[in-house]
C-alpha cells in the first residue's frame, strides 16, 4: 500500500502556516530578491504616504483618502498574495518534510566501542563518520550507513511509501541502509556514512522546505527578462508624468502607480519561486528526490535516455523454457549439468533452471565439496568444479566457446544454428559445457512489459532517443528492442559501455539520462546529465547520480522528464499571460488617465469603464486577484502533451496569449460593474 | 486612384524580382566564390596592401567590433574637422559658411550612424568637398558597416560551433566594392539621364516667367542621391530631399529611388537563407516583415487618399486626396507609401513632407521607426529582427518545456541579458529624449539658444508632442527623417540627438553581434522532436507577436498624446 501522497492543494495547516509567511515575507531583505514584486512593495510604501498626505493636508489635488487609501489596500493585497503563492507552495514542501522529519527524530543507536563487540547506547546524533553500530529486530536505523556484516529485512516504508519489506545484506548492490527505516528481522552490523546533519534525509528535507533552493539558469534568465520588462514600464511611466506636464493634464500618484503595478508582470513575477519550489515538489510527489531545482529542469532537456532492460523493458527476469542438448549428448546428462551449474546460482535465472528441470523429472543430487565459480562480468560465465572432476560451465555463447576452443575442442556447428535461432526469437541461449566439451543449449525467454512501446512511442514524440542496455547479446537484443520499440540498444553491455555510450552522445551535445542502482553504474550515473539512482542501489550509486528515485521503478525516468518540462512550461506560457494582460490593462488606465483633460481619448475606452477611478480600481483588482487565481495551475504545472514543438507552442500561444489578451478585458470590465454598484 | 495603387504594387514586385538575384549575389561574394565583380580584387589587395592589413586573419566577435568600432572612431573626429573648417577648404564655389561645433558634432555623428538627420540645408550647410568626402563617403562607409555586422553575424550562425566571425576588413571592403559601388553606379546613371545634376559648378541664375531672378543650387549630386538610397542613408544634397525637383525629378527617378532603398534590405534577408543555407527561415523572415510592412502602409495609403476629415467638413471636396506638402507629380498614394518605406527601412528620405501627412500616417511612420526591422536599414535590419528573434526564442522555448534554443545553441542568461538590454534600448532613448524636450519646453521656453524652446514647435498642442517624439524616434532607429516641424538647429536638439544617434547605432549592432558570437562558441545541439522549429510558420507569427507586444507596451501611451490624440480630435 502506497502512503497517500496526493495531498489537497491548500490544506488548512498549510494555509494557516503560508498566511502567517505571507506577512513575513514583506521584509524588504527578501523582497529584494523578486526584483518585480520588490517594485510593487516600493509602490504600496508610496501610496501609504500619499494616503497619510491626503489626510492631514488640505491639499486635494491627489485625491480623496479613501481612494488613495483604497489603492493602498489593493497595492499591499497584490504584494501578499504574491508572497503567499511562494509561502503556500513552500508549506506544502514542508508538510512532507515534516512527515520525513518525524523519522529523524533522536533514535537511540548502539554503537560499538571495541571490536569485541560491546555495545554502548547513545542518541543518534552523537554517531559520527566511520562510527559502527548494531541494528537489532524492531530497530530503527538511526542514520545512512553501510551494512559492512549481515542480512537483515528492512521497513523502508517511512522513506518510500512502500510497505513490502526489503532485504539488504553487506556486500553486493545492496548494502546501504538510510536513517529512519526499520529493521524487522536478523541483526546487522552497520557502518556510518555520513556527517550528522549531512544525511540523505536531511538533505531531503532542506531541499523540500526550499531553504537550500537556488535560481536554475532558466529561471535566472527569465528573472533578468522580467526585470528589463519592469525597466522598461518604469521609463514608460516617469516619462509619462512628463508628457502629461506637456500636455496640461495632471495625473495624481495613485494614477502612476497603479498603472505601473498593472503594468509590470506581477502576474508571473508574483508566482515564479511558487512554480520553481512547486516543480520539486511533484518530483517528491512522484517519489522522486532531486538534489537540486536545475535536475529537475535538464530532466525536461532530455534526448537520450538509457533503460536497462530487466525489469524497465521486460518484467523481472529471463526463465528458462527449454534445453537444447548438442547432438550426441544425453538429453539427462546435459539437463543434470545445467542444475548443477545452477545450485550455487541464486540470480532468478538460474533458479528457473532448476525450476524446469524439476518439471523435467531430473532430479538434483546433492554434492558435496563442489567448489563454485560466481558470475562476473568480465567472464561471462559461472559454473561448479565438482569433486569428481567435472568441470561444468554455464554462459554466453561466445564465452564458452572461448573455454572450448581454448582447450583445443570444437563448438558443434548445430550449437551455434540453435544459438542463433533462440536469438533472434528473442530469446536468450545459456550454453553448458562439460570438461570443456559443449553439453547443449538453454533457452531462456523474456516477456515485454504491456504498454512499454506506448511509452516509448511518447518519448520519441517528445523527441527522446531511447536506448536499451542489455547483456544479452545483439540478436536478442535487436529482438527485444524491436518489439519494445526502443530506438537503440547497447548489447552485451559492460559497465563501462554505458559510460562510453553517454560520452559519445555527450559529445555530439545531447544530453542524457540513465538510471542505475550499482556500484559499478556511479560513474556512468555522475557522467549522465541526469543519473537517477534507485534507493535500494548502493550508497554510491546515490552519491554519484542527481536524483534518486524511492519506488525503485526504472520508468521513472518517463515521469520526471515530464516533470522538468512541465516546470518550463509552467514558466513560459504565464510569462505569456501575464505579458498579454498588459495590452486590456493600457485600455482600461489610459483612457481614464487623460479623458478629462482630452476628450478625444474617450473613444480608447472600448470597455466602456464607468469613471477614471472606476477604471483605475478595476484594473489593479484584477491585476491583483488574478495571482491567487492562478496559484492552483503554478503548482500543478501546466499539462505537457507530446505533439511536437511546434503544435504545442501553437496551442500554449492560442490558450495563454490570445486568452491572455482576452481574459481581463472580460475580468476588468466585470469588476468595474460590481464596483460601480458600491461608488 | 487605381493607377496610383497599380504604380505602387509594380514598384514593389520589381523590387523583388530584383532583390532575389541580388541576394544569390551578396551570398556568392561574402562565401568567397567567383563572381563577375571579381576584376574588383586588383583594387582591394591594393587597399590590404596600403594599410598593411592581413584580409585573413580570423576573428572573434570582440576582434571583430573593436576593428568596426576603430574605424568608425576614425571618420568621427576626421569628418568633425572637416565641417568645422570646411569655409575655408576648397571645392567650396558658393562660398558656404563653417559649421557651429554643435551642428558638426550632431552631422558628423548623424552621417557615421546611417541616420542622416540633417539639422541644415545642404545648399547652404555644406560644401562641395565636405558633402562628397565627408557626407558621400559616410554614406558608402556607415553602409558597409551595417553589412559587415550582418555578415559577422551570419558567419556565427552558418557554422555549428565557430570562434571565427571573419575578417571585418576584408568583409567591409568587399560590402563597398562588390555591392554598394555597382548598384550605385548604375542608379546614378539612371538619375543624370533624368536631370539630377552632377557638375561642380557653383550655384546657376535663371528668370522666371514672371521675371524674378532665382538662384538655383548644383553640385555633384546624382552619386550622392545614388548612395542615399542604395545604402539606407537618406541625407539629401538638397535641402528638401527628394521632394526637390533635381533631386526627383520625375515619376521614373522616383521609382528608381523607391527600389533602390529597400533593394538591399530585401536582398538580404535571402542573402542571409542563401549564406547560411536555411532558406526556409529566410522566407519565413521575409513573409513576417512583409506582413508588418503592410500593416503599416495600407492605413498610410488610406488615410492619405481620403484626404483630411477637417478640410471635409468644410465641404472642400479632395478628388486627389490629402495633397498638403506632398508633390504634384507624385500624388498622394506614391508619397504615402514612400514615407512607409522610408521609416521602415532606416533610409529616412522624403518626397513629401512627413509633418503634413494625416495623423495616421504619422503614427505609421512612427511605428516603423520604433519596431525598426520591418527589412531595416542595410544589413541592421536582421540585427534588429534578431533581437526579437532571441526574446521569441526564449519566451517559446519554456512554452514547449525545452532549455530555449536557436539554432543548436543553448540561449541562456548571458544572451537573455543582452538581448533584454537592447530592447529596453529603445524606449529608454526615445520616451526619455522626448520627455527631456517636454520637460525643458514646459519649464524653460526662454531658454537663450539658438531657437528658444517656446518657438521649437511649428504646432501646438499633440502635433507638436509628435514632433518632438518623431524626432527621437528617427535618431534613434538611425533613420534621419523629421517632422519638419521642428526648429532643431540648436545646441539642445543637435547633442541630445547625437547622443541618441551614436546609442541607438552601436548598441543595437554590439549586441547581436556579441550574442551570435557567444551562441556560435557553445556546444552544437543536433535537432530533436521536441525542438522548436524556428523556421517554421509558428515560430515566425510568435516573433511577429514578440514584436507587436514590446512596441505597443513600450510606446502606446507616448502614442496616445501624440498622433491617437490628434487623429480622434481630427476625426
Amino acid at each position: 500500500m502506497k502512503r497517500q501522497r496526493k495531498a489537497q492543494l491548500f490544506e488548512s495547516s498549510s494555509v494557516k502556516e503560508a498566511l502567517k509567511q505571507s506577512f513575513i515575507k514583506l521584509n524588504p531583505r527578501i523582497m529584494v530578491k523578486n526584483p518585480v514584486m520588490f517594485t510593487v512593495e516600493l509602490g504600496t510604501v508610496v501610496m501609504l504616504i500619499v494616503t497619510i498626505f491626503a489626510a492631514f493636508s488640505a491639499d486635494k489635488t491627489q485625491g480623496s483618502v479613501v481612494y488613495n487609501f483604497i489603492v493602498f489596500l489593493i497595492l499591499f493585497v497584490t504584494v501578499l498574495f504574491a508572497n503567499f503563492a511562494e509561502a503556500i507552495a513552500e508549506a506544502r514542501g514542508k508538510a512532507q518534510a515534516e512527515s520525513l522529519r518525524k523519522t529523524r527524530e533522536e533514535t537511540p543507536a548502539k554503537r560499538m566501542i571495541s571490536e569485541n563487540g560491546r555495545v554502548e547506547t547513545v542518541s543518534s546524533s552523537f554517531l559520527r563518520k566511520g562510527d559502527i553500530f548494531i541494528c537489532e529486530p524492531g530497530d530503527i536505523i538511526p542514520t545512512d550507513g553501510e551494512i559492512i556484516e549481515g542480512l537483515a529485512t528492512i521497513d523502508e516504508s517511512a522513506i518510500t511509501g512502500e510497505s513490502a519489506p526489503v532485504i539488504r545484506e553487506a556486500g553486493g548492490d545492496k548494502s546501504s541502509v538510510t536513517g529512519g527505516t526499520k529493521v524487522l528481522s536478523d541483526r546487522i552490523k552497520v557502518e556510518v556514512t555520513t556527517q550528522p546533519g549531512e544525511s540523505f534525509l536531511d538533505k531531503m528535507i532542506a531541499l523540500v522546505e526550499g531553504a537550500s533552493r537556488q535560481k536554475t539558469p532558466n529561471e535566472i534568465a527569465l528573472t533578468i527578462l522580467l526585470a528589463s520588462f519592469t525597466l522598461v514600464f518604469i521609463i514608460v511611466c516617469v516619462t509619462l508624468k512628463l508628457f502629461a506636464d506637456y500636455a496640461n493634464t495632471p495625473i495624481t500618484i495613485a494614477a502612476f502607480i497603479s498603472l505601473f503595478v498593472c503594468l509590470i508582470p506581477t502576474t508571473i513575477g508574483g508566482l515564479l519561486s511558487a512554480i520553481g519550489i512547486a516543480g520539486m515538489d511533484r518530483a517528491l510527489r512522484a517519489n522522486v528526490i532531486a538534489k537540486s531545482g536545475k535536475a529537475v529542469e535538464t530532466a525536461g532537456d532530455i534526448d537520450v535516455l538509457l533503460l536497462d532492460k530487466t525489469g524497465t523493458i521486460t518484467i523481472g527476469n529471463r526463465k528458462a523454457t527449454a534445453f537444447w542438448p548438442a547432438k550426441g549428448e544425453d538429453e539427462k546428462a546435459m539437463i543434470e549439468c545445467s542444475v548443477l551449474s545452477s545450485l550455487a546460482d541464486e540470480t532468478p535465472e538460474g533458479k528457473s533452471i532448476v525450476e524446469l528441470a524439476g518439471l523435467n523429472g531430473a532430479v538434483s543430487k546433492h554434492v558435496e565439496n563442489a567448489e563454485y565459480i560466481k558470475f562476473t562480468a568480465e567472464t561471462r560465465s559461472s559454473g561448479v568444479n565438482l569433486a569428481d572432476g567435472r568441470r561444468i560451465r554455464k554462459g554466453a555463447f561466445d564465452s564458452i566457446r572461448n573455454i572450448v576452443t581454448a582447450a583445443g575442442n570444437d563448438v558443434p556447428f548445430e550449437v551455434e544454428d540453435r544459438v542463433k535461432t533462440i536469438a533472434s526469437n528473442g530469446g536468450t541461449p545459456l550454453v553448458v559445457c562439460k570438461n570443456e566439451q559443449v553439453m547443449g543449449v538453454i533457452e531462456l525467454q523474456d516477456i515485454i512489459k504491456p504498454g512499454i512501446s506506448e511509452r516509448f512511442d511518447r518519448l520519441r514524440k517528445m523527441g527522446i532517443k531511447t536506448v536499451m542496455v542489455t547483456g544479452d547479446n545483439p540478436l536478442t537484443a535487436k529482438y527485444i528492442a524491436e518489439k519494445a520499440g526502443v530506438d537503440d540498444f547497447i548489447a552485451e553491455a559492460k559497465p563501462e559501455d554505458k559510460m562510453l555510450y553517454i560520452k559519445k552522445e555527450q559529445a555530439e551535445g545531447k544530453l542524457v539520462a540513465m538510471m542505475g542502482d550499482g556500484t559499478n553504474d556511479a560513474p556512468a550515473l555522475a557522467q549522465a546529465d541526469v543519473g537517477v539512482a534507485m534507493n535500494s542501489g548502493t550508497q554510491a550509486a546515490k552519491e554519484a547520480g542527481n536524483m534518486v528515485d524511492l519506488d525503485n521503478d526504472p520508468t521513472k525516468l518517463i515521469e520526471v522528464v515530464e516533470i522538468g518540462k512541465q516546470l518550463l512550461m509552467t514558466r513560459g506560457t504565464l510569462t505569456t499571460f501575464s505579458i498579454a494582460n498588459d495590452v486590456a490593462k493600457y485600455f482600461a488606465i489610459v483612457p481614464a488617465l487623460f479623458m478629462a483633460s482630452i476628450p478625444a481619448l474617450q473613444s480608447l475606452n472600448i470597455m466602456k469603464l464607468t469613471s477614471p477611478e472606476s477604471a483605475i480600481l478595476s484594473a489593479i483588482i484584477f491585476n491583483a486577484i488574478i495571482i491567487p487565481m492562478l496559484i492552483p495551475l503554478a503548482l500543478k504545472g501546466v499539462a505537457y502533451k507530446p505533439i511536437g514543438a511546434s503544435a504545442l507552442l501553437r496551442r500554449n500561444l492560442l490558450i495563454y496569449g490570445l486568452g491572455g489578451i482576452v481574459v481581463p478585458f472580460i475580468g476588468i470590465k466585470l469588476i468595474d460593474v460590481v464596483i460601480t454598484m458600491f461608488l | 486612384m487605381k493607377t496610383e495603387i497599380i504604380g505602387i504594387i509594380s514598384t514593389y514586385a520589381l523590387t523583388v524580382i530584383l532583390a532575389i538575384p541580388l541576394a544569390k549575389y551578396i551570398a556568392k561574394v561574402f562565401k568567397g566564390e567567383n563572381t563577375w565583380s571579381d576584376f574588383m580584387r586588383p583594387i582591394e589587395r591594393l587597399f590590404f596592401k596600403l594599410s598593411g592589413i592581413n584580409p585573413n586573419q580570423e576573428m572573434n566577435w570582440k576582434q571583430f567590433l573593436k576593428a568596426m568600432l576603430t574605424i568608425n572612431m576614425v571618420w568621427f573626429v576626421l569628418g568633425f574637422l572637416l565641417l568645422l573648417f570646411q569655409g575655408g577648404l576648397p571645392l567650396n564655389p558658393d562660398g558656404n559658411p563653417n559649421q557651429s561645433p554643435d551642428l558638426a558634432f550632431n552631422t558628423i555623428i548623424s552621417f557615421m550612424v546611417n541616420c542622416d538627420l540633417q539639422h541644415y540645408s545642404g545648399e547652404t550647410g555644406v560644401t562641395y568637398l565636405t558633402q562628397l568626402f565627408v557626407i558621400c563617403n559616410l554614406m558608402f562607409l556607415s553602409a558597409a558597416t551595417g553589412i559587415s555586422a550582418l555578415v559577422a553575424l551570419m558567419n556565427a550562425l552558418k557554422a555549428k560551433t565557430t570562434n571565427n566571425l571573419g575578417n571585418f576588413w576584408d568583409i567591409f571592403v568587399k560590402a563597398n566594392t562588390r555591392i554598394l559601388l555597382p548598384l550605385c553606379v548604375v542608379v546614378a546613371t539612371i538619375l543624370i539621364f533624368n536631370g539630377t545634376p552632377a557638375s561642380y559648378t557653383g550655384k546657376d541664375s535663371i528668370v522666371t516667367l514672371q521675371g524674378d531672378s532665382v538662384h538655383v543650387s548644383r553640385g555633384p549630386a546624382a552619386g550622392m542621391i545614388a548612395i542615399k538610397h542604395i545604402g539606407t542613408n537618406g541625407g539629401g544634397w538638397f535641402g528638401a530631399n527628394s521632394a526637390h525637383p533635381l533631386e526627383n525629378p520625375n515619376y521614373l527617378t522616383n521609382v528608381v529611388q523607391l527600389i533602390a532603398q529597400v533593394l538591399i534590405p530585401i536582398a538580404m534577408i535571402f542573402a542571409f537563407g542563401y549564406y547560411i543555407n536555411r532558406k526556409k527561415l529566410s522566407y519565413v523572415i521575409y513573409g513576417i516583415m512583409t506582413i508588418g510592412m503592410l500593416c503599416l502602409v495600407i492605413p498610410t495609403i488610406i488615410s492619405e487618399i481620403n484626404g483630411s476629415p477637417a478640410i471635409e467638413k468644410l465641404g472642400v471636396a479632395q478628388p486627389t486626396g490629402a495633397m498638403e506638402g506632398k508633390e504634384v507629380r507624385f500624388g498622394p498614394a506614391m508619397s504615402g507609401y514612400w514615407s512607409t518605406v522610408t521609416t521602415i527601412i532606416s533610409t529616412g528620405s522624403v518626397n513629401s513632407m512627413h509633418d503634413s501627412a494625416m495623423p495616421m500616417s504619422g503614427m505609421m511612420q512612427m511605428l516603423g521607426m520604433m519596431i525598426n526591422s520591418f527589412y531595416g536599414g542595410c544589413g541592421v535590419g536582421i540585427l534588429n529582427y534578431f533581437i526579437y528573434i532571441i526574446i521569441a526564442v526564449f519566451i517559446s522555448g519554456l512554452m514547449v518545456g525545452r532549455t530555449p534554443e536557436f539554432m543548436g545553441h543553448k540561449v541562456e542568461a548571458r544572451e537573455v541579458k543582452i538581448a533584454a538590454l537592447i530592447t529596453l534600448l529603445s524606449p529608454l532613448l526615445i520616451l526619455a529624449g522626448t520627455a527631456l524636450a517636454s520637460y525643458t519646453l514646459v519649464n524653460y521656453p526662454e531658454a537663450t539658444w539658438a531657437i528658444k524652446p517656446a518657438s521649437w514647435l511649428n504646432n501646438p498642442g499633440y502635433h507638436g508632442f509628435s514632433e518632438m517624439l518623431y524626432e527621437y524616434t528617427s535618431s534613434n532607429a538611425n533613420n534621419g527623417s523629421g517632422f519638419e516641424g521642428l526648429g532643431d538647429n540648436n545646441i539642445f536638439w543637435n547633442i541630445s540627438t547625437g547622443f541618441v544617434l551614436i546609442l541607438g547605432r552601436f548598441l543595437p549592432i554590439i549586441g547581436p553581434v556579441a550574442i551570435a558570437g557567444l551562441l556560435a562558441n557553445k556546444k552544437h545541439i543536433p535537432e530533436s522532436a521536441g525542438t522548436l522549429k524556428y523556421d517554421s510558420l509558428t515560430f515566425g507569427v510568435m516573433t511577429m507577436a514578440v514584436i507587436i507586444i514590446i512596441n505597443a507596451l513600450s510606446y502606446f501611451p507616448a502614442l496616445a498624446l501624440g498622433p491617437i490624440a490628434e487623429y480622434l480630435s481630427l476625426k
